[in-house]
């Protein structure tokens, strides 16, 4: 089997599994949601608000994505079905890719339903001529935090005293992702008058960090989710 | 490196179980020789600087304790990649990584605060969301995880593999967060008088005390690096004839 082969027969075990629990739709949006409404809780006026929300949607993005990564590897702790991939000789590269795609793509509609989210609720605004730039923001940017995700997750997984780890270490890592990805939306809904050039430069830092960890997280994968039994 | 053992028939001798040698010994006089000559020059005879007077001697300790973070986690990650990559494995390395970042976050956690201390009698704030400040603090709590990494528990050899793999990523995600850091800041070029690199024209009795700095904290950080990792190593040996004891005591107890 190829790895291509195979991640994709992990990413769609996952979703399936999303499919059939709903997990994503039931649990984290509106998670999701809760914490856009603390946000205009906590920053009070609505000017503020329709600053910072670029902002404030990667800051949700980033918390769900704990949430999200746990609930990723939740599924293989269960039943030990990660240490029965591994030992099944299974390629890690391959289950990382696949973890990872399907974490993707759970985080893209995330963060559609965000950014609607403030459209509604902060008075965002969204520009016709910003949506390539939105589009390929929520690409990369979607892409790195994946990959960060499920190799940090993998890591933290199962045991207890491991799971609360994960924040610390992945929130650090994300850092360059929530600056590069919350300037370039602000310059794709020209927030503050911000010019839709000075969006793409961030786009480069963007595709550095997903390539890095997509390239560097597939080869870290496998040491980090071994376990003497 | 002399890796001490536990005396079976006394566990709890401490007759050589000392991480001390000649060596250290030696290092650790020089230590304190040197401190004592980088108090003297920083607090006394170096002149108070012409624009921030006396806050200007602070710097004699925050440069060097920079530097030597710095090292420590550029040891760090050497000793990561001889251990993860070289053909031994040897846990040694592993244990001279784990020393290293725990002191590189004592001496960056310094830095932080001399350096708000600094910052808060020159520039009056305690900080300043500037491109060097900021990737410190990420560095700082980067490598705090690091340490926790550490201590999930398992067998040495998962430990070292484990952390000689976060140690690695951590050196990738430096530049990627210096990048996006320095990037974000340029954004913000407001005038200020604040120069925020602090950068202190010096020469003469100034300029030595600095470098009198930087060799006494070096020193002191190879002082605490073999210590420490003599310690951990004591520690691991331990844990594995810890267990060797208790098999032992349960064998006498259940009568052979």
């Amino acid at each position: 089997m190829s790895r291509w082969r195979i991640a994709r027969l992990v990413a769609g075990k996952d979703l399936r599994i999303e499919r059939r629990s709903r997990v994503l739709t039931n649990q984290v949006l509106p998670f999701a949601g809760v914490t856009m409404v603390m946000f205009a809780f906590a920053l009070d006026a609505s000017s503020v608000l329709e600053r910072v929300a670029p902002g404030l949607i990667w800051l949700a993005t980033l918390f769900s994505l704990l949430v999200l990564v746990q609930r990723s590897f939740a599924v293989e702790s269960h039943d030990g079905a990660l240490d029965a991939l591994r030992v099944a000789g299974v390629d890690p590269v391959a289950i990382f890719w696949g973890k990872s795609i399907a974490l993707a793509v759970q985080l893209a509609v995330l963060e559609v339903v965000l950014l609607i989210a403030a459209v509604l609720l902060y008075g965002a605004d969204v520009p016709v001529g910003g949506i390539v730039l939105l589009a390929t923001t929520l690409l990369t940017a979607t892409s790195g935090l994946a990959c960060v995700g499920t190799l940090y997750g993998g890591l933290t997984a199962g045991f207890t005293g491991r799971e609360t780890l994960l924040p610390l270490l992945v929130l650090p890592v994300v850092a360059p992702v929530l600056i590069g990805a919350t300037r370039a939306v602000e310059s794709a809904l020209g927030t503050d008058g911000v010019p839709l050039s000075e969006g793409w430069p961030w786009i480069g830092l963007l595709t550095v960090f997903a390539v890095a960890f997509g390239v560097g997280g597939a080869l870290a994968f496998g040491p980090l989710i071994e376990e003497a039994t | 490196m002399t890796t001490p053992t536990i005396p079976a028939d006394n566990p709890t001798s401490t007759r050589r179980l000392g991480t001390g040698t000649a060596a250290t010994r030696v290092l650790g006089i020089a230590t304190l020789v040197t401190m004592g000559w980088l108090v003297a020059f920083g607090l006394g005879f170096s002149p108070a600087d012409r624009d921030q007077e006396d806050a200007v001697r602070i710097l004699y300790v925050h440069v060097p304790t920079v530097w030597l973070a710095y090292l420590a986690f550029v040891v760090t990650a050497a000793c990561s990649a001889i251990y993860l990559f070289g053909k031994k494995h040897s846990l040694g390395f592993d244990r001279f990584a784990g020393a290293s970042a725990e002191i590189g976050v004592a001496f960056m956690a310094l830095t932080l605060v001399t350096g708000m201390l600094w910052g808060r009698l020159t520039w009056g704030v305690y900080w300043q969301w500037d491109a060097r400040l900021t990737t410190t603090a990420l560095l700082f709590v980067s490598y705090i995880g690091y340490l926790a990494v550490r201590g999930l528990g398992g067998s040495h050899e998962q430990r070292a593999k484990r952390s000689a793999v976060i140690g690695l990523l951590a050196v990738i995600e430096i530049p990627l967060v210096h990048f996006s850091v320095r990037m974000w800041r340029s954004l913000h070029q407001e005038a200020s008088v604040l120069d925020s690199d602090g950068d202190v024209d010096m020469d003469g009795l100034m300029l030595f005390s600095l470098f009198v700095g930087v060799i006494a904290f070096t020193l002191l950080y190879v002082w605490l690096l073999l210590h420490r990792s003599r310690v951990i190593a004591m520690e691991d040996l331990l844990d594995d004839q810890g267990l060797d004891r208790a098999l032992d005591a349960r064998r006498a107890e259940a009568g052979s």
